[in-house]
């Protein structure tokens, strides 16, 4: 049995409630069930995880990094988006 | 009469332990060889939750023996005969469709084993009972799932996991049979005697079959002798792959 013709899925994990889920990798698999039950078995098995998110990667729609200068080139040089011009009082913390 | 029922709790844990043994054994011979990474990292974890059960039936068993008993010695330096696990779980690795149906006939029967033990009044064997039932659950999960994929899916894999469950559905009625050990396991409150558990595990069984558009076969013979040391050629293999580096260098460790 080969699983090449079997669709990709994109894996993501929350390691702990209150976290956010991130991309861990991808998997093959035929379907949504199968999907989750591989990514517990490869992705979780080192208790990684309280929740797996599964979506097939076709679903995805990705930036073309040949477009990288338009997308993200013109906020480089906005300095002023950045909240770096207040003078902060010595006492306050956690900034 | 105490030093029988002593016995008696050893020799169940020894099935107890052997059934997990023995099937842990034969899907760790899949490790780096199953059909697709997933499957291969998914069946190898079972493996390793069946030996986690392993051990814990063994050092358990090893402290009832006493002397100087451990759970090494239990799990590698028994003569076939004394092993008391089913002859299903044996069964060779012959193709995917076996090694789900051998998992998927071993599962249902695992699972209500397990939710029976909790209640076991011994405290050991139901801690144990429950903390295996979490694994168990998914195994049964993982491998009914594959008997509906199989069952369903192409004409090919319907072919050829109803070749499997032919093959090794007489197999099954072996776990439900009681054992001279288990029926004073019973007795003693502290195991089961699993022909309580036939209806509702042919009835689960039969679920997924159906639904999985696998043929029940007929009849009703089953093998068995495995729970009193009687087994297939294969058991004898196994043992000597299992047993080889215990039985060459003797007390070695790493």
């Amino acid at each position: 049995m080969s699983n090449s013709n079997w669709p990709l899925w994109e894996v993501f994990i929350r390691s702990k409630n209150g976290l956010d889920h991130r991309h861990v990798g991808s998997l093959h698999a035929t379907d949504e069930e199968m999907a989750l039950e591989n990514a517990r078995d490869v992705y979780t098995r080192r208790s990684e995880g309280v929740s797996i998110w599964v979506v097939e990667s076709k679903h995805i729609v990705a930036s073309n990094p040949a477009d990288n200068g338009e997308t993200f080139e013109p906020a480089q040089d906005k300095v002023y988006r950045h909240p770096t011009f207040y003078n902060l009082p010595d006492g306050v913390k956690h900034i | 009469m105490a030093e029988l029922n002593k016995e008696n709790l050893y020799q169940y844990l020894l099935q107890l332990g052997d059934n997990v043994m023995i099937l842990g054994h034969r899907l760790s011979e899949l490790c780096g060889h199953g059909p697709s990474l997933e499957t291969d990292i998914a069946l190898t974890n079972i493996s390793l939750d069946l030996f986690g059960q392993t051990r814990s039936y063994f050092q358990y068993a090893a402290s009832i023996k006493g002397d100087d008993s451990t759970e090494d010695k239990i799990a590698f330096l028994r003569f076939p005969n004394e092993y008391r696990n089913t002859i299903l779980v044996e069964q060779p690795n012959t193709d995917f469709a076996y090694v789900i149906t051998r998992q998927f006939l071993f599962d249902q029967y695992h699972l209500l084993l397990l939710e029976k033990l909790v209640d076991s009044s011994d405290e050991t064997i139901a801690a144990i009972a429950n903390k295996s039932i979490k694994e168990v659950s998914y195994h049964v999960r993982f491998s009914s799932e594959w008997m509906k994929r199989l069952g369903d899916g192409t004409e090919e894999s319907n072919a050829k996991i109803q070749e499997a469950l032919n093959y090794l559905y007489p197999y099954a009625g072996e776990l439900l049979k009681t054992s001279p050990i288990e029926e004073l396991a019973a007795g003693a409150g502290y195991g089961i005697d699993p022909d309580i558990l036939t209806d509702s595990y042919y009835q689960n069984v039969n679920q997924v079959l159906e639904e999985a558009t696998i043929k029940i076969p007929e009849g009703k013979w089953s093998h068995s002798g495995g729970k009193n040391g009687i087994h297939s050629e294969h058991l004898g293999f196994i043992l000597s792959d299992l047993q080889y580096m215990q039985r060459t260098y003797p007390d070695m460790a790493w």
